[in-house]
C-alpha cells in the first residue's frame, strides 16, 4: 500500500483533534487555577496575570485548611482499600485460576452483577447501618464500600493474569531443589507481579474518583475526601465564589493521575480490556 | 474388586487431595464473597424492608409498616417519572455518541500510521480524572460568568447554560461523553485486535472498499466487544450522579433517578421513601443488564463457556 502525503494529513488531522479535546478541560481548569480573583471573570481562556495564590490559600492554617485534610483522607483511604482489595481478589483469583471447587462461576458471575449494581441503591441502608455501627465519617466507613465495589474489577483483571501464568514452573522450581517459599518467591511472585500491581492502579483509580460514597457516608473533614470536600467547599465570605480555590484543587488532584496515566498506561489498557474481553 | 467404568473413574469418590483443593478453593474466596454479600446484598434487602416502613429521621416517632405506600408515592410523582426521563435521555444520547466517538477513537488507536502512543496516553487522562473534577472544569467553562465558552465565536455572549433544561441537559450529556468515550474506544480497540488482518486483505483482493470492509468484516466481528462495551456503559451511565450534583444539583429539572434518591435518602432524611426510590432503581437496572444479556446470549452463544 503506498503511503501518500494525504494519509498523513489525514492522521494528523485526527490525532490533533483527539489530543486537543481530551486535553481541553484539564487546560482549561489549570488556567483558572492561575487567574487572580481580578481576573477569574474575565473569560479569557489563557490567564493574562498568573499567581500562585489559589493554591497557597489551600493550605492555610494547616490542618484546619480547606484541602490539606481532605487530601490526607483520600490518599490513605484509596490506599488502604486498594490493599485490601488486590488481596481479598488475589486469594480469589488464585482460586478461580488454579482451584478445582464448586461455584466458581457463580462467583464470577455474581462479581460482575456487583460491577453493574448501582451504588445508589446500597446508600440509604449504608447511612443507616454505618450510623448504629458507628462507621459514619470514619475511614473504614468508606473503605468498606470502596474496596467492594472495586473487588469484581481486581477479580476479574486478576483471573485474565493468572490464567496466563506458567503455574508448573513452581513445580519444576522444586525438583530443582527449591523449597516451595523459594519457588513461591522467585518464581511465582514475579510472573504474578504485573497482574496484581495492574488490579492495585486501577482499583486505586476507582477509590480516588468515588464521590456519591464520600458526600453520604460523611459529614465533615475528619473523613472527607476530596472529591466531597470540593462539592462542598466555601468562599472566602459569603460573596466570593470560590472558583479559583476549586479549580487550584481540581488540578491537584488531577496531578497524580496524569503521573499514574504517564507512567503505566500500557497497564492501564491492558487492565481495563483484561476483564471485559475475556469475560 | 468391582472394576470401574474407565469413563467413570475421574468423578469417583473425591479423593483427600480434590476435597482439601476444594475445601481450600472456597476459603480463599470465602473473604471476597462475604466482603460483597455484606456491602450489596444485605444492604439491598435492608433497603427493601425499610421501603415497605415510615422511616424518617426527622419524626422518628411517626415510624411504622406502611406496606406499598411508599411505592405507590414515588410511582405517582411527577418528579420521579422526569427522573426516569432525564437518567434514559443522558444513558441512551451519551453512550449513542460516546459508541460513534469510540469507534473512531479505536480506529485511529488501531490504524494510525504514527502517534497511536501519544492518542492512548491522552485519552487515559478523560478516563482517570475524577468525575467531579472534570465537571466542574466544563461548569466553570460554561459558567456564564467565568466560563470562556460565551466568549467563543457563534455563541451568545449572555447564554446562561444552567439557566434552563435542554441547554443543562446538553452540558451534562457532553461532560459525561468527555468522560467515558475513552473507555468506551479501548474496549472497542481490544476487540479490533482479535480481527485477523488476513480477512482485510482477502477483502481487498476481492475488491471490497473500505467502507464495504467496515461493515462486513469489522462490525460484525466485533459484535462481541461491541456488546459488552455497551452493555458496561450503559449501565454506568444510568448511574449519572457526580456531574448532575456539581453542575446543577437537579435544577431545571434536571434530576436524574440517583439524585432524587440522594435527595429523598440524604438532604430530606427520608429513609422509607429514599429506599423506595433505591429499590426500584435496582429492578430499572436489573431489567436493562437482564435484556442486554440476553441479546448478549443470543448472539454470542459459543461465548458462555470456558473464558
Amino acid at each position: 500500500m503506498s503511503r501518500q502525503p494525504a494519509d498523513y494529513l489525514k492522521w494528523t488531522v485526527a490525532i490533533t483533534a483527539v489530543v486537543f479535546f481530551a486535553l481541553l478541560p484539564i487546560v482549561w481548569i489549570f488556567s483558572l487555577s492561575l487567574k487572580s480573583p481580578d481576573t477569574i471573570s474575565d473569560k479569557s481562556f489563557i490567564p493574562k496575570d498568573v499567581t500562585l495564590d489559589n493554591y497557597t490559600t489551600l493550605f492555610e492554617g494547616g490542618f484546619d485548611s480547606p484541602l490539606l485534610r481532605p487530601l490526607i483522607n483520600s490518599v490513605a483511604i484509596a490506599l488502604i482499600a486498594t490493599v485490601i482489595a488486590v488481596t481479598l481478589a488475589s486469594f480469589t483469583a488464585y482460586a478461580i485460576a488454579r482451584l478445582d471447587f464448586p461455584g466458581k462461576s457463580a462467583i464470577l458471575a455474581g462479581a460482575l452483577a456487583i460491577a453493574m449494581f448501582p451504588q445508589i441503591s446500597v446508600v440509604g441502608p449504608l447511612f443507616d447501618m454505618w450510623r448504629a455501627l458507628h462507621l459514619y465519617d470514619t475511614y473504614p466507613g468508606l473503605i468498606i464500600p470502596y474496596l467492594t465495589f472495586a473487588l469484581p474489577l481486581a477479580i476479574y483483571i486478576l483471573v485474565a493474569f493468572f490464567r496466563e501464568i506458567p503455574w508448573e514452573l513452581e513445580q519444576a522450581a522444586q525438583v530443582d531443589g527449591a523449597t516451595p517459599w523459594q519457588a513461591f518467591r522467585k518464581v511465582i511472585l514475579p510472573l504474578a507481579a504485573p497482574g496484581v500491581f495492574t488490579a492495585a492502579i486501577l482499583v486505586f483509580i476507582f477509590a480516588w474518583n468515588d464521590f456519591i460514597f464520600a458526600i453520604t457516608l460523611t459529614s465533615s473533614d475528619s473523613s472527607r475526601t476530596v472529591p466531597a470536600a470540593l462539592a462542598f467547599f466555601q468562599g472566602e465570605s459569603q460573596f466570593t465564589a470560590p472558583t479559583g480555590n476549586i479549580a487550584a484543587a481540581a488540578v491537584l488532584v488531577t496531578i497524580p493521575i496524569i503521573i499514574f496515566v504517564l507512567i503505566f498506561q500500557r497497564r492501564i489498557v491492558a487492565g481495563l480490556t483484561a476483564g471485559a474481553v475475556k469475560g | 474388586m468391582t472394576a470401574v467404568p474407565a469413563g467413570r473413574k475421574r468423578r469417583a469418590p473425591a479423593s483427600d487431595k480434590t476435597k482439601a483443593e476444594r475445601k481450600l478453593g472456597l476459603l480463599l474466596c470465602a473473604p471476597a464473597v462475604i466482603a460483597m454479600l455484606l456491602v450489596t446484598v444485605y444492604p439491598i434487602l435492608y433497603a427493601i424492608a425499610l421501603s415497605v416502613q415510615k422511616v424518617d429521621l426527622r419524626f422518628p416517632e411517626e415510624s411504622g409498616f406502611v406496606g406499598l405506600q411508599n411505592y405507590a408515592a414515588v410511582l405517582s410523582s411527577d418528579l420521579w417519572w422526569q427522573g426516569v426521563f432525564n437518567t434514559s435521555l443522558i444513558a441512551v444520547v451519551s453512550v449513542a455518541i460516546e459508541l460513534v466517538l469510540g469507534m473512531g477513537l479505536a480506529l485511529i488507536m488501531h490504524k494510525a500510521l504514527f502517534g497511536r502512543g501519544l492518542v492512548r496516553t491522552a485519552v487515559l487522562i478523560p478516563y482517570g480524572i475524577v468525575t467531579v473534577v472534570a465537571a466542574f472544569a466544563w461548569f466553570f467553562a460554561f459558567d456564564p460568568s467565568s466560563g470562556f465558552v460565551n466568549n467563543l465565536p457563534f455563541v451568545p455572549d449572555g447564554k446562561a447554560w444552567f439557566g434552563e433544561h435542554n441547554s443543562s441537559l446538553a452540558v451534562i450529556i457532553m461532560a459525561e461523553v468527555w468522560k467515558t468515550t475513552p473507555f468506551m474506544g479501548l474496549l472497542l480497540l481490544a476487540g479490533l485486535a482479535t480481527i485477523d488482518e488476513g480477512l482485510y486483505e482477502a477483502a481487498k483482493v476481492d475488491g471490497a472498499t473500505a467502507v464495504q470492509r467496515f461493515f462486513k468484516i469489522t462490525l460484525p466481528l466485533l459484535k462481541p466487544a461491541l456488546l459488552v462495551a455497551l452493555l458496561f456503559r450503559t449501565l454506568d451511565a444510568f448511574r449519572v450522579f457526580d456531574s448532575i450534583f456539581v453542575m446543577t444539583r437537579g435544577s431545571q429539572d434536571t434530576e436524574s433517578v440517583s439524585i432524587l434518591g440522594y435527595n429523598q435518602l440524604i438532604s430530606r432524611l427520608n429513609l422509607g421513601l429514599g429506599s423506595a426510590v433505591s429499590v426500584l432503581i435496582f429492578v430499572l437496572v436489573l431489567v436493562i443488564a437482564f435484556v442486554f444479556v440476553r441479546i448478549l446470549g443470543t448472539s454470542n452463544p459459543a461465548g458462555q463457556g470456558e473464558k
